[in-house]
């Protein structure tokens, strides 16, 4: 690409297009990554702070954007070079010149390509097992990444049904609640699961997501680190109310925490006696008027 | 050749009217929305579950329905109520029970003390095995479940409207309506019979077992 190209008895050398294309990516390039990761990344969801979960994800967003600059700015440099140079001036239509197999220019291509898509499998893979931390759940009942040894992590069955989520806590006698609230700085131990058709659930700036399959026990964790609100959210197109199935959250501090679930267990006492053992497969039988 | 592509084109024009008035017709097709009757400051809802609606377009259907200020069962499940008003429902329910299927859902919730009355009865929760439907409305906490008639009650009610000299049970609640905005309000017991795990149907259905909550 970058040789100069013989050109016709008369007419002025051809410029070195490869080079120009060079230099004027490498500018894109230089300016793009820089205001990727110090401009646009602090705004990119899931917000840094949440949890450990949400911090790793938000780093993977603003790193795999960050790669994402010198190829999309190869690709328009490209485009609009070719668009503005290559154009076919005057009144005649010609043909271009023949195209000729360049065997370096395909080579250094599948190199790059290859490198790339290996090195970002390599990297994501790494990262699920490392710092992600199990927080994205589909592994079923026994995921590959659990929280850290010692963790002694709070358990929280998830439960999806069109159109509610409610959560249930098996270390405070069971009982279940509307409304999910987490300890700060303490693991968290999702069992997602459903009672009718398939769900998902995520707890947005937490970075947490699982699906809610009846008959299945998804784990998932998570790890809140600041005192806050955040959404619940349905993410699989579930029926008439999907789009309406959210509830809120909250981390609370682990004293905070202590004292809402004290007043849920005698709040809900009543109906706690009614509701089956707890059970990481939380699917009532007999199924009654199940059509 | 001009008179064949205005042929064409007006051909085109026609059928893509006619999807788009079809698609319009299909995304603001809802039944008309009932006011509460206002007295004394408070808004009040009467309300009847049927086990079988008994008229077109789907006979069969358990549904809803809700009685006008002219003293008229009208087949619709969205409510107008005025905001930050006590909302008072009374819900004559002749359906017999089907059961909860998340018996978290057999307490009161949300309503004036998490108190509803059954019979006459005061009510905090019931056997999850024992409800029919629910009245629920998750946005506001609101939920009541209303248990079934007997299955072995001798004047059960056939088709709507059903008359109050049928056997059922009457629910009373109240709760306290939010600010303006439409919030959505469903039963939750899989009362969909005939349709998989009993959530289709009338279920999934505005009009039938699903419904709004206008706050103005």
């Amino acid at each position: 690409m970058s040789a100069v190209r013989a050109s016709a008895a008369g007419a002025p050398p051809e410029p070195r297009h490869g080079i120009r294309i060079a230099v004027l990516w490498a500018i894109l390039t230089i300016a793009g990554v820089p205001l990727v990761v110090f401009v646009l990344g602090p705004h990119l969801p899931p917000f840094d702070g949440n949890s450990v979960q949400a911090n790793d994800q938000h780093d993977v967003n603003v790193t795999l954007l960050a790669l994402a600059v010198p190829v999309a700015a190869l690709i328009w440099v490209y485009f609009g070079y070719a668009v503005i140079v290559f154009r076919q001036r005057g009144q005649d239509i010609v043909d271009g010149p023949p195209i000729i197999g360049t065997p370096r220019l395909q080579l250094t291509w599948l190199i790059v390509t290859a490198v790339m898509v290996l090195g970002l499998a390599t990297y994501g893979t790494a990262d699920l097992l490392g710092r992600a931390a199990g927080a994205g759940g589909g592994e079923g009942p026994n995921p590959l990444v659990e929280a850290p040894a010692g963790a002694h992590p709070l358990q929280v069955q998830v439960i999806g049904q069109q159109w509610l989520w409610t959560f249930r806590y098996p270390s405070y006698g069971g009982v279940e609640t509307p409304e999910l609230v987490l300890p700060r700085n303490r693991w968290v131990e999702f069992h997602v699961t459903s009672l009718d058709v398939v769900h998902s659930f995520w707890a947005v700036e937490l970075g947490i997501k699982a699906d809610a399959v009846p008959g299945s026990d998804n784990v998932a964790f998570g790890d809140p680190i600041k005192v806050e609100k955040f959404q619940v959210r349905c993410s699989e197109l579930c029926g008439l109310w999907h789009g309406h199935m959210n509830t809120r959250g909250q981390v609370m501090t682990q004293t905070g925490f202590a004292s809402w679930i004290a007043r849920q267990q005698v709040k809900y006492a009543g109906v706690t006696k009614y509701l089956p053992p707890y059970n990481h497969i939380y699917y009532p039988k007999p199924l009654r008027r199940a059509g | 050749v001009l008179r064949r592509a205005l042929l064409v084109g007006a051909t085109c024009v026609v059928l893509v009217g006619l999807v788009l008035a079809y698609l319009f017709a299909f995304l603001t097709a809802a039944p008309a929305a009932l006011s509460a009757t206002v007295q004394n400051g408070s808004a009040h809802l009467t309300l009847e579950t049927v086990p079988t609606y008994g008229h077109s377009p789907d006979p069969d259907w358990v549904s809803y329905l809700a009685l006008d200020s002219s003293g008229h069962w009208r087949h619709t499940t969205i409510y107008k109520v005025p905001a930050h008003t006590l909302v008072t429902v009374t819900v004559y329910q002749f359906d017999t029970a089907t059961g909860l299927r998340n018996p978290f859902l057999a307490k009161v919730m949300g309503t004036q003390g998490d108190l509803a009355t059954m019979n006459g009865k005061a009510m905090s929760v019931l056997n999850p095995d024992d409800a029919s439907h629910t009245f629920t409305i998750p946005d506001l906490g609101v939920s009541v479940p209303l248990p079934g008639i007997s299955s072995t009650a001798k004047n059960p009610c056939g088709s709507s409207p059903c008359p109050l000299s049928n056997d059922h049970n009457t629910i009373t609640f109240s709760f306290m309506a939010p600010g303006p905005g439409t919030y959505r309000w469903q039963c939750f017991v899989p009362c969909g019979a005939g349709f998989i795990l009993g959530n289709g149907g009338p279920m999934q259905t505005i009009g039938w077992m699903d419904g709004l909550i206008e706050v103005t």
